[in-house]
Parts: structure tokens; C-alpha cells; sequence
């Protein structure tokens, strides 16, 4: 028999009984509506998170003091006192590649303005921090290498903190605040940033590092170094280097645990978007089995389907049509009701979706592979579920068949 | 003439469950073209089973069986699906047609499975032929629901002729209908078979219905009981005309 004649005969069937037609189909639609919906989801979040950790410069790479185990002991990040400025001076002087550095020293401390307080973090740190975040200020200044030679105490609040002891939007310019009981003259305020890198990026004090070191804390060694490397695509082989480095400062032997641990922004995009990928794959493969449950649906009606036509199929087959026509016939049937479902199952995720985005505000995204990928597993149901009952129309006596009552 | 059909020794056995059913046992036949054969016989005498395995819709379990010169009884499948096709016309008596589909999508229906494709408008073209012959030109776009039994009785016998096949076996073709149209029934048969020379086996067991027939075969117990001409042949023409005219209102 011809494909034509097959799909005619088969479409003609199924449009014989149209309220259970498309009760089967039901079962693939939302099944295929689901995943389409899910993965957009998931797909849409990964993307947004993709975007923020981007956004703040994927040429970034963080040194950070210690590791998470050293020598065998677990210790925490910055629980080391090895890293000084002058690494981070040689990471600037020796490093090819490399852009800004930017040193850092901070602790967590209540800050003081007349009789607002807040509790927050104070970010010791050098003039290439604002160029690596390309963060400019929203009122007055950044402090300068000046401010940093001379151990100034002069620092810049974030918006949050600028809201917390001043109030939304003040400039508070040439105010002083307190830290730890020590005046700090307010030489600007950064414009917002958000969330990056896992903190609030607004909710934070900069001050000079050196300031952190000789007035706050007492010390001579940093906490982390903040690397910019002149080129995206440059950041891995920096990162690279500055490990070497570091590791022939420190005198650090092969087979020794570093005792700093070196991460690029890269990385850390990464592993957040991996994270989100593999939740997004999980529901889409909950969803996917309601579309195992829409494919049993179909075997089912198939089954009704080749029982009630029993006699035609024996009367076909006397007339000529072989055990593969017959077969053909049942399969084109069950994949076109997966088919369909599924087409119409896309259709509504896409519509799902879009209302997601426009009334949840959930950055609903469809990747075009899911829309292929969806389409290829619906036909796959089809033929699944609806070989087992054509090959049984298939198998079936003529003579039997057209005995059957 | 080398006969259409022949038979030698011809035996089938069912197997239900324990038992066996030994349907035909041992049944030798030759049919020359252009015959009209009636069969009769009492119920359960193994007619049926003769006639499918005459129409290659089963295969005997010992015996020969030859189709126009060719053994068909060692044929697979599709072998078999082919020559049901392409030379035997069936006529059930439960007419077997599709339901709500025309008579002329009924009609055409063994052209779909032929291996040689025809196109659509050549199809129609054949079917309102078959039509033709049985004299239901006007009623193509009917259903079966929109027809009387012997309407529907005349669709299928279009259906069967569509392929031009060299044999028409009919299973109690008449079973289901009136006296009236069982006779206009035979009449298309004896015209087909008179006209174009077509082979005909009817299986009845009614004797008036036997007698329109050349040649009448008596099975009993699976074996051919007797094998005789028809001394007076009816014309079904004739009776028609003879017969009274209100039996027809079924
Ligand atoms: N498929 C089958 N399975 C088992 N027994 C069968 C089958 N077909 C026919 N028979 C048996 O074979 C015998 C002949 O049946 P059948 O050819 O239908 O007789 P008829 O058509 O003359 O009434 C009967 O005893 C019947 O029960
Ligand atoms: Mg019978």
C-alpha cells in the first residue's frame, strides 16, 4: 500500500472517534507540555544566573588565602596568613596577561554614622577593583594610590550601606562614619550591583587594604588578591601562571597541598549553571514520564482500537493486504496520535512559557533543541507503545479475523 | 482446458486443545474455467474449510493444491496475500464491508493493496465500473447503513471483481438475504459467469439456490459425497420475472 493511502486510512480512523482520539492525545499533550515548560524553565534560570555571574567580568580570577584542606587539616578559606601584597605584586609584574590586581583584606564589623549603625562587611582592597568590576561610583570618588600608600582612612559604601546610615539615594559624601571606634571619611558611594559572586555586592564597605591591615586588623599578610587577565579567552592560562607563581613563592613542593586556592569567574559560572542544568534535566525527566504514561494510554486505545476492528483487518487481509500493511497501518495510527499530541503538547508549553514569563516574571526560555527533542520523543512513544498493537493486528488469522463476532 | 482449481487429497486438521478436528479428509477436485460451481452440504460438513483454503486464505495440512497450474499450498504469506489480490474474488455472507465508508471507497479497497500503484482517478474509474456491473452506479456515495442487504450484498461482489480474478468463491452469498434478492444475487453470478467466463464456486444449502449453478458438489464429513451436473438449470432472469413482485419490499 502507498504512504499516502496508509496516512489517509490512518487519519480517516481516527478522526472516526473524535472525543477518544483526543482524549488519548490528551495524555501526550500535557506530558509534552510539561517537559516543553519545565526545560524552558530551567533553561530560562540558567541563563539569567549565566548573565549575573558574566556580567561581573568573566575575565576575573580570585586568589583567596588557604584551602579547604591543607596539610590534611580541613581549614577554612583565608585561614592562612601566607599570602602577602608582595605576591600580589608579583602576580602584576610577572604574570603575562595579567591586567588589574587588586589585594584584599576584610573583616565584618559594626559600622557607626551618628546614631544609625549596621552590621556589615568591610572590604579592604586597591584602586584596580572598581576597573576588574567595571563598578564606577554613583557619588563622589574611589579612594587613590595615595589613600593606599598612606594607609588613609577613607572609604566607600556600597548602596545598601549608604541606605542603612544615611538613607535611600543621600550622598553622603565627606560624612564620617565609624569602624571599630575609628573615624572613616566617606569619599564616595558605588552605584548598585546586585548580587555577584554569591554576595551582596552593595551591602559592603571598601576601604583601602593597607587601612584593613595596619588600622583595623593588625596584620601584614592579605586575604585574597582579585586578578583581572586582559583577555576572556586568556583567563584559564593566567590562572595557570599565577598558581605556578604562587606555589614557587610559597615553596610549595610537588605532591604539597597549595595553601591558596585559585578560581576564575569562569568556573564558578560553570559549576552554578551545571548545577541549574542537572536540576532542569531531573524535572524534565519527572515530566518525561507522564509522557511514558501518555504512550501506555495510546497501547491502550490501540488495543481497543485492533479488538473492534477486528473483522476489517481479517476482511483487509483476505482482500490482499499482508501481515506489514496491516502493521504499517496500526503504527502510522499510534504515532500520528502521538504526534499530534505532541505538536499541540509544544504549542501549549510555548504558550505555558510565555505566561510564566509575562505574568510570574519567570525568564522562561524554549532552547529550539528541546522543541526537536520533544517532537523526536513523542513520535519514539508512538512507535513504542504502538508496535505491540500493531504487530498484534498484524499476527491475526484472516479467517479468524473475519469470524471474529 | 487445464482446470482452474485442482485438488488431490486434500486434508485439514484443527488442533482445539486435545482434540482434532479433521475438517477435510482426503478431498480431490478439478474445475475447468468458466464452471459454475454450487457446493452444498450440511453444516459442519467442512464447506467453509474447503473454500479457504480454495482462496488461499488457509493452507491444507497435507495434499496438493494447484492455482492455475501453480502450487499455492507451500506458498508464505504474502505470497498468499498476493494471489488472494490478484485472482480470487470473495463473497462472505455477512457482506463484510466497511462501515461508514462509500461504496465506492468499499469497492476500491483490494486496488489499494496492490503492488502495482494506480492513481486515484484509475481507481475510481474501476470501482464505478464494478458498480456498474452489479447495477448500483447510482448509489457510489452511499454507506453501507444507507443500503438493503442485497444492496450491500451486490457492493461486495464490485469489491470482488475490481481485480478482474479468475475465480469468485461465495460463502452462503445468499444466507442473509430475502428469496427476491437471493435470486437477483444468483443472477449477477450467473451473468458474470455467462458474459465474462469467470469461475464460480457458491457454497449454499439451499437446493433452488444449487440449481442456478452448473455443477453441484455434496460434502459430508469432510469428504465430496457427490459430484453431479445440473439436470435443469435455473435462469435466474426468468425466475425473477416470474416471481411475485411485493417480497421485494425487504
Ligand atoms: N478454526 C477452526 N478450529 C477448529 N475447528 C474448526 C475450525 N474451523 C472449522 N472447524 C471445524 O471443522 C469442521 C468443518 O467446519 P466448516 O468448514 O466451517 O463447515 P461448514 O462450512 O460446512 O459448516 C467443523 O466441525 C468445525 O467445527
Ligand atoms: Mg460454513
Amino acid at each position: 500500500m502507498s504512504p499516502t493511502m496508509t496516512f489517509r486510512i490512518a487519519f480517516k480512523a481516527l478522526g472516526r472517534n473524535k472525543m477518544r482520539t483526543g482524549l488519548t492525545m490528551l495524555g501526550m499533550i500535557i506530558g509534552v507540555a510539561a517537559v516543553i515548560t519545565l526545560v524552558a524553565m530551567g533553561n530560562g534560570a540558567q541563563t539569567v544566573i549565566e548573565d549575573q555571574i558574566k556580567g561581573a567580568g568573566t575575565n576575573m580570577i580570585t586568589v583567596n588565602a588557604g584551602n579547604f584542606t591543607s596539610g590534611g587539616v580541613r581549614m577554612g578559606v583565608g585561614a592562612s596568613s601566607s599570602l602577602t601584597p608582595e605576591d600580589a605584586d608579583a602576580i602584576r609584574s610577572q604574570v603575562p596577561g595579567v591586567q588589574f590586581v587588586a589585594p584584599g583584606a576584610n573583616l565584618r564589623s559594626q559600622v557607626v554614622a551618628g546614631n544609625q549603625n549596621w552590621y556589615t562587611r568591610v572590604q579592604g582592597t586597591d584602586v584596580d577593583l572598581p576597573l576588574i568590576r567595571s563598578w564606577a561610583t554613583r557619588h563622589g570618588s574611589f579612594f587613590d594610590t595615595r589613600d593606599v600608600a598612606s594607609a588613609a582612612k577613607v572609604a566607600v559604601l556600597g548602596t545598601t550601606v549608604n541606605t542603612q546610615l544615611f538613607g535611600e539615594g543621600v550622598d553622603s559624601v565627606g560624612h564620617v562614619i565609624r569602624i571599630r571606634s575609628q573615624p572613616f571619611r566617606v569619599v564616595g558611594v558605588m552605584v548598585s550591583k546586585g548580587q555577584g559572586m554569591g554576595e551582596d555586592m552593595d551591602d559592603q564597605i571598601l576601604v583601602p587594604y593597607t587601612t584593613v591591615q595596619k588600622k583595623l586588623l593588625g596584620i601584614t599578610f592579605i586575604h585574597n588578591i582579585t586578578v583581572s587577565a586582559s583577555s576572556a579567552s586568556q583567563t584559564g592560562s593566567t590562572a595557570d601562571a599565577i598558581a605556578i607563581l604562587l606555589r614557587a613563592r610559597h615553596k610549595i613542593v610537588p605532591g604539597q597541598d597549595d595553601d591558596f586556592m585559585i578560581r576564575t569567574l569562569e568556573e564558578m559560572a560553570d559549576i552554578r549553571t551545571q548545577a541549574m542544568g542537572t536540576m532542569t534535566t531531573l524535572l524534565a525527566g519527572i515530566a518525561g514520564v507522564s509522557l511514558i504514561v501518555g504512550g501506555i494510554g495510546i497501547m491502550n486505545i490501540m488495543l481497543v482500537s485492533v479488538t473492534e476492528r477486528t473483522r476489517e483487518i481479517g476482511l483487509r487481509m483476505a482482500i490482499g493486504a499482508k501481515a506489514r500493511d496491516v502493521l504499517l497501518q496500526f503504527l502510522v495510527e499510534a504515532v500520528a496520535l502521538s504526534l499530534i499530541g505532541g505538536v499541540i503538547g509544544i504549542a501549549l508549553g510555548f504558550f505555558i512559557a510565555q505566561g510564566m514569563e509575562r505574568w510570574m516574571s519567570w525568564p522562561a526560555k524554549i532552547p529550539p533543541n528541546a522543541v526537536a527533542i520533544a517532537f523526536g520523543f513523542a513520535a519514539a512513544v508512538g512507535v513504542f507503545f504502538g508496535f505491540y498493537p500493531a504487530r498484534k493486528a498484524a499476527r491475526l488469522d484472516p479467517i479468524e479475523a473475519l469470524r471474529y463476532e | 482446458m487445464p482446470p482452474v482449481i485442482d485438488i488431490s487429497h486434500l486434508v485439514k486438521t484443527f488442533v482445539v486443545g486435545e482434540v482434532e478436528v479433521r475438517a477435510l479428509r482426503g478431498v480431490s477436485l478439478a474445475v475447468s474455467p468458466g464452471e459454475f460451481i454450487a457446493i452444498t452440504g450440511p453444516s459442519g460438513s467442512g464447506k467453509s474449510t474447503l473454500m479457504h483454503i480454495l482462496g488461499c486464505l488457509d493452507r491444507p495440512t497435507s495434499g496438493t493444491y494447484l492455482l492455475d497450474g501453480r502450487d499455492v499450498s507451500r506458498m508464505n504469506k504474502d505470497e498468499l496475500a498476493d494471489i488472494r489480490n490478484q485472482k480470487i474474488g470473495f463473497v462472505f455472507q455477512g457482506f463484510n464491508l466497511l462501515a461508514r465508508t462509500t461504496a465506492l471507497d468499499n469497492v476500491e479497497l483490494p486496488l489499494l493493496y496492490r503492488s502495482g500503484r494506480l492513481r486515484t482517478h484509475e481507481r475510481q474509474m474501476r470501482a464505478l465500473e464494478a458498480l456498474k456491473t452489479v447495477g448500483l452506479s447510482d448509489r457510489a456515495d452511499h454507506k453501507p447503513n444507507q443500503l438493503s442487504g442485497g444492496q450491500q450484498q451486490r457492493v461486495a461482489i464490485a469489491r470482488a471483481l475490481i481485480t478482474s480474478p479468475s475465480l469468485l468463491l461465495a460463502d452462503e452469498p445468499t444466507g442473509n438475504l430475502d428469496t427476491r434478492t437471493s435470486v437477483e444475487i444468483m443472477g449477477i453470478f450467473q451473468r458474470l459467469n455467462r458474459e465474462r467466463g469467470l469461475t464460480v464456486l457458491v457454497i449454499t444449502h439451499e437446493h433452488d439456490i444449487a440449481e442456478y449453478a452448473t455443477r453441484v458438489i455434496s460434502c459430508r464429513d469432510g469428504l465430496i459425497v457427490a459430484d453431479r451436473p445440473v439436470a435443469h438449470r435455473r435462469d435466474a432472469d426468468e425466475d425473477l420475472r416470474k416471481l411475485p413482485l411485493e417480497e421485494t419490499v425487504a
